[in-house]
């Protein structure tokens, strides 16, 4: 893994003591793996902070970590109403990839993915990325001229892609079925070789201990009651687990952001759906890339533990309940077996729904508000995984200058007044 | 799964003959081009998104296709009812406004 670590233990002290490598691997299993300290100090509330963090998911944590890395805020809560990355976090299909239509959701995902490719080694933490490639496949004549406009503009903006046709997508996933009899036949696909999948868990731990190391408190089982806001300024949030005064607020609640953002007495262009997702039984390796489909509205790509995940679209109705119909689950199924026929046997293990907040434009709101101190970081839909890193770091720079990143500029929550959406929406090989 | 009452069909059908029509009673500004920005866009995009009861449209896509409104909760699921939206309005209204 690393074996160059210990050499720079020199120089970082303490802190690099603690850091996972291959040795402290070695010395871990000569004592029978009992030694390991928790990864992140589970943190009682104090009564201020510099700098609060609503949402303990991978968004979130990253925040906090970019604040205290690139930005030196190191006075720092996440404050998590359950546990750890359980919501969104643990509730995607973890595809990653960046080949989106226009210019400022381009950028911002590549700067997600360009993260992405030194994450493991930056969280000195295994977050398991694979670039094992994204193909988002043609059905019709239109997807292709589609794809083709796609494929140009990402080129334009730095990022690889590029067109295939069946024949080539069926070279690189064998048991695709590209039959011209079908009733969505395979014309051809984009392909990004730089996506992939990571792994959900890992990238919210190993945020978590990344930014607990550098001081920031964690606090899990902490559920926000309300917002403390007084002349037009954030002084601090209420809490289940009592009042924490801070001059700046981050929330990154994904799916309940609406909820926040009407104790603060905001409203939002959001609306929070169910996404479904579900995974089969483990099998023997069948499929080394992630395969995505709009026009059949499923999505799949084999976990490193061998089951197939699968993603379906939303529910079109609100819901905070994290479950959605059945019907859905049909659907998706019915979608990766006009694709892959041969799937047709293989046998589910579980399913679950997540809280997806969808902005009428399939775009991230990352922003301020009319209330001074307080930020949004929300809107992400069914897309936010592949963004954690990017998320977090120019969230972090908003938070920490009181005004956005290059990147999310575009993303500011006033462009649903303005008219400059940016409007994703069918245009990025996203499934919805 | 859903099963609404078609309050025109006076049939409790299951949720894949209806398709989602969203938040119910939207006021349109009075007039349109003399409103502002903000306004406007607030109408357009701007949404309860409540975690609890939701007054909203469904249309009976497979049936009468009319729409129609009810009351449901985001959180549990549950639904309180089904009406003509004129009479859910009233309903609407009398508890101030689905607040």
């Amino acid at each position: 893994m690393r074996a160059s670590r210990p050499f720079l233990a020199v120089d970082q002290g303490a802190l690099v003591k603690k850091d996972y490598s291959f040795w402290s691997l070695f010395k871990q299993g000569l004592s029978h793996n009992e030694g390991w300290e928790p990864a992140w100090r589970n943190a009682e509330p104090k009564p201020s902070y510099n700098v609060i963090i609503v949402g303990g998911g991978g968004h979130g944590l990253a925040t906090a970590y970019y604040l205290a890395k690139d930005h030196g805020i190191r006075d720092i809560a996440v404050v998590e109403k359950g546990y750890l990355g359980g919501g969104n976090t643990a509730r995607n299909t973890t595809i990653v990839r960046s080949n989106y239509l226009w210019d400022e959701a381009a950028l911002l995902y590549e700067h997600s993915l360009k993260l992405w490719e030194g994450l493991t080694q930056d969280l000195n933490f295994n977050v398991m990325f694979s670039q094992r490639g994204v193909f988002n496949l043609g059905h019709t004549l239109q997807d292709m001229r589609d794809i083709e406009r796609r494929v140009n503009a990402n080129n334009l903006n730095g990022i690889d892609a590029m067109v295939l046709s069946a024949a080539e997508v069926k070279a690189r996933i064998p048991l695709i079925d590209i039959s011209k009899n079908r009733r969505y036949p395979i014309l051809g696909a984009s392909f990004q070789p730089r996506g992939g999948i990571a792994r959900h868990d890992a990238v919210a731990w190993g945020f978590a201990r990344a930014a607990s190391k550098y001081g920031v408190d964690i606090i899990e089982n902490c559920e926000v009651t309300g917002m403390d806001i007084a002349g037009g300024r954030i002084k601090g949030i209420e809490t289940t687990r009592g009042a924490i005064r801070a001059d700046r607020v981050g929330c990154v609640a994904a799916g309940h952001s609406s909820v926040l953002a009407k104790m603060a007495g905001i409203r939002l262009p959001l609306e929070s759906h169910p996404l479904q997702a579900f995974v089969s039984e483990s099998l023997k390796p069948v499929l080394h890339t992630v395969v995505m489909s709009n026009a059949v509205h499923g999505y799949l790509s084999q976990s490193d533990k061998g089951e197939l995940v699968i993603g379906a679209g939303i529910d079109h109705y609100l819901s905070y309940a994290q479950r959605g119909s059945p019907h859905i689950i049909e659907h998706a199924a019915a979608a990766i077996i006009e694709l892959f026929p041969t799937f047709s046997r293989v046998r589910m293990n579980r399913q679950w729904g997540g809280i997806v907040d969808t902005t009428p434009d399939a775009c991230p709101i990352i922003s301020k508000t009319k209330v001074k101190g307080l930020y949004f970081n929300c809107g992400w839909g069914t897309g936010g995984f592949k963004a954690t890193p990017g998320s977090g770091n120019v969230f972090a720079h908003t938070i920490a200058h009181d005004d956005p990143h290059p990147l999310n500029r575009a993303f500011s929550i006033d462009r649903f007044h303005t008219g400059h959406l940016i409007d994703e929406h069918g245009a990025a090989g996203v499934a919805h | 799964m859903f099963v609404f009452k078609c309050p025109f069909c006076q049939e409790a059908r299951e949720e894949e003959e209806f398709a989602y029509g969203g938040e119910a009673f939207i006021a349109r500004p009075d007039a349109p081009d003399q409103t502002n920005e903000a306004t406007w866009g607030d109408y357009l995009f701007t949404r309860k998104n409540p975690k609890g009861w939701h007054w909203e449209m469904w249309f009976h896509a497979t049936g009468c296709r009319k729409f129609f409104v009810v009351k449901r909760n985001t959180a549990t699921h549950a639904i309180a009812g089904s009406w003509p939206l004129a009479e859910g309005r009233k309903l609407y209204d009398a508890e101030g406004g689905g607040a």
